[in-house]
């Protein structure tokens, strides 16, 4: 600095001095400085764009990627849902509808004993009697002619007369009464028809509800294999609510799971010991784990077996047969588990009830070892515990299958906007830069004020004389 | 790169191998000598609480502290415990059923030879080779010896913590209290010198801190 401040007697001199080099030096450097300034400024900018470009494609990609993801799993899904319907419609067809021939014969033979009755039902008019008219002519006669015979006469065809209108009144009640009788045996006949039309049409409504649903979802199918926006945003908006429940309930899962854990550790130290380690945990408690994984993947392929879930396509592929015989395997070992888990938590029981024993001796505060009359209903309740949640466990299958698809959109959605969030500050960050050079030239002209004046005097002074020589 | 591969997986397969984790070993001398010997319920009650404290692959052993200790047969109990639970159960309730025999009748013999008991519980404690070895003196360290007893010997406490429990003052001690503090100091310079650590534990109320 002394030697700097030292080229003349003077400091002042030697700063002034050094000042008007200095300034001399940058304003003759102007140029070539702003240049490059400008220059590494746009070529910054430039690559910054090229990277935010990238993002961005790469952001593209992906989404299309999700998208077709998206529209997969979705069609996948709607696939699944319209076979089940169609399953449903099957069913209803092969149990209701299958006797329908059956069903047909009965309505035919309904029909036709109710038309024998009714024709037998019909209601025949007594003839009336064809000697009415001489009865009448007869009756004309006037008895004071003297006619010999005819009061007698008509009193025998009164006589008659009277006797057959008996017959014939009885004839027609018994008549009549048969025909009540008929039309009373068609009134089950009838019942069972209007029963039997009211299942069919039942059935019948059942099939037309099913075949709207059909063919509602075969709509929804059509837009996502057409890939259409809405369907896209439905299905990533469904994704998300999947992706939270099934989170959600996987969480109780868990806790069930430790809950059953802390059932089996324990007593496990019985059978496996209760100090040795394996990479520094301890082997009963690893043993207990292992247990509940167990449980937890015969649980898996129980209900792949079960067709509820898809996670593994080769189970679901096997024969029938093969899958049965599956279904039944693993069922057998979840039992078994989950009797060996009611036995361990037994023992955990037991094992408490010999520590406390031993602790109180040790104390020697005997009368604390009198075990409780109540405590059967805590090892019973442990026991059930152990039996029942292996069994609640294998339903995790489900929440993990949609866990773990929607997991897959829910992954890409994420990388999306990072990607989106990326390109955006490299765009920024390209922009900034470009900017910052400009203002790192004005910053470099700011000392220059005096040199740049001057020049701006002088370019003005020549432009205005050479408007004078001009004008 | 064979030889990489096979070492690769010779390491995962002895980092998965089932090891043990430190355990404890626990060496009690029981002094029954003269007038200490109406203490011994007071050895018992922290006995118990020793095996309380104590868990699975821990070592324990009491002896008594007579004319001549250097010897198997004053083992009163020993135990190496079972690394099952039940078991260790089974063991302590033995244990504690073997010390209360002992304490109802235990002898009051005529020496006190703590040398000797020490050098049994050294000895005792290093073939068991336990990850922490402690050696409980329940005495009022006032080594009496017989006509005959050599007992000069230096140890090697190195890896041992000694810890002397209900050091009672003696009648001459409360005459002249520095021989009480000279025993203490004797001792523990001469654990300290092996190589051990000392303690002194007088308050039976505050056995916390004790293992």
């Amino acid at each position: 600095m002394n030697f700097l401040l030292g080229i003349t007697p003077s400091p002042v001199m030697s700063a002034l001095l050094w000042i008007v080099l200095i300034v001399t030096a940058l304003y003759f450097a102007r140029p070539t400085v702003h240049q490059f300034i400008l220059a590494t400024g746009d070529a910054l900018h430039k690559a910054f764009r090229t990277a935010s470009q990238s993002v961005a494609n790469a952001e593209q990609g992906l989404a299309e990627r999700n998208r077709e993801v998206l529209l997969a799993a979705g069609r996948e899904t709607k696939e699944r849902v319209v076979e089940r319907e169609f399953d449903r419609i099957n069913e209803t067809v092969r149990k209701d509808l299958a006797n329908f021939s059956a069903l047909h014969r009965n309505l035919s033979e309904s029909i036709n004993r109710i038309e024998n009755d009714h024709k037998e039902a019909v209601d025949v008019p007594p003839d009336p009697p064809g000697w009415v008219a001489a009865v009448e002519a007869v009756a004309a006669i006037d008895s004071k002619d003297n006619r010999v015979g005819v009061g007698n006469v008509l009193a025998d065809i009164h006589k008659s007369l009277v006797k057959a209108h008996k017959e014939a009144m009885s004839a027609y009640h018994e008549a009549s009464g048969q025909r009540h009788a008929l039309l009373r045996k068609m009134r089950p006949e009838w019942r069972q028809i209007q029963q039997t039309l009211g299942k069919v049409g039942k059935n019948v409504e059942s099939l037309l509800g099913r075949s709207v649903t059909i063919d509602r979802h075969m709509e929804e199918y059509e837009d996502i294999v057409k890939g259409e926006d809405r369907a896209v945003s439905v299905l990533s908006s469904s994704s998300l609510v999947y992706f939270f429940v099934s989170a959600l309930v996987m969480a109780v899962a868990i806790g069930g799971a430790t809950i059953n854990f802390s059932l089996i550790a324990r007593p496990m130290a019985e059978m496996v010991g209760g100090t040795s380690l394996v990479g520094g945990f301890r082997t009963a408690d690893i043993a207990a784990l292992v247990i509940i994984m167990v449980e937890i993947s015969m649980g898996l392929f129980l209900m792949e077996s079960l067709r509820i879930t898809r996670l593994f396509p080769v189970i679901g592929a096997l024969p029938d047969k093969m899958r049965v015989r599956m279904i039944w395997i693993t069922f057998t070992i979840l039992f078994l588990l989950a009797s060996v888990e009611a036995g361990l938590a037994y023992m955990r029981e037991v094992l408490l009830h010999d520590e406390l024993a031993t602790s109180a001796l040790l104390r020697g505060d005997l009368d604390v070892a009198a075990s409780s009359e109540y405590m059967w209903i805590t090892t019973a309740a442990q026991m059930g515990m152990g039996f029942i949640l292996p069994f609640a466990l294998t339903f995790v299958a489900i929440p993990l299958e949609t866990f773990v698809h929607s997991l897959r959109t829910v992954v890409g959605l994420i990388a999306i906007g990072v990607l989106r969030f990326v390109s955006l500050i490299l765009q920024l960050l390209g922009s900034g830069l470009r900017s910052f050079s400009a203002l790192l030239t004005h910053l470099y002209d700011l000392p220059l004020f005096i040199p740049l004046w001057w020049a701006a005097r002088d370019r003005d002074e020549a432009s205005s004389d050479l408007s004078e020589v001009r004008s | 790169m064979k030889t990489i591969a096979l070492s690769v997986f010779g390491l995962l397969l002895a980092s998965c191998a089932p090891s043990q984790p430190a355990s404890s070993g626990v060496y009690m001398l029981v002094d029954t000598s003269g007038t200490y010997r109406e203490e011994i319920t007071k050895a018992q009650q922290i006995i118990r609480y020793t095996l309380s404290q104590l868990d699975a692959t821990d070592t324990f052993a009491v002896a008594r502290v007579d004319t001549g200790s250097f010897s198997e047969k004053d083992i009163i109990a020993k135990m190496t415990f079972d690394d099952r639970p039940s078991t260790v159960n089974r063991q302590k309730r033995l244990f504690a059923e073997q010390v209360e025999k002992f304490v109802n009748d235990a002898p009051s013999s005529a020496y006190t030879d703590i040398t000797g008991g020490l050098l049994q519980a050294i000895e005792y404690l290093n073939e068991k080779d336990p990850g922490a070895k402690t050696v409980l003196i329940f005495s009022d360290l006032k080594e009496d010896l017989q006509d005959g007893y050599i007992r000069d010997i230096d140890f090697d406490l190195h890896g041992f913590e000694i810890i002397a429990l209900n050091v009672t003052k003696l009648r001459s001690d409360n005459i002249d209290p520095r021989e009480y503090l000279t025993r203490l100091e004797q001792w523990q310079a001469k654990v300290e010198k092996s190589g051990g650590s000392w303690r002194v534990i007088n308050d039976l109320d505050g056995l916390e801190g004790l293992l």
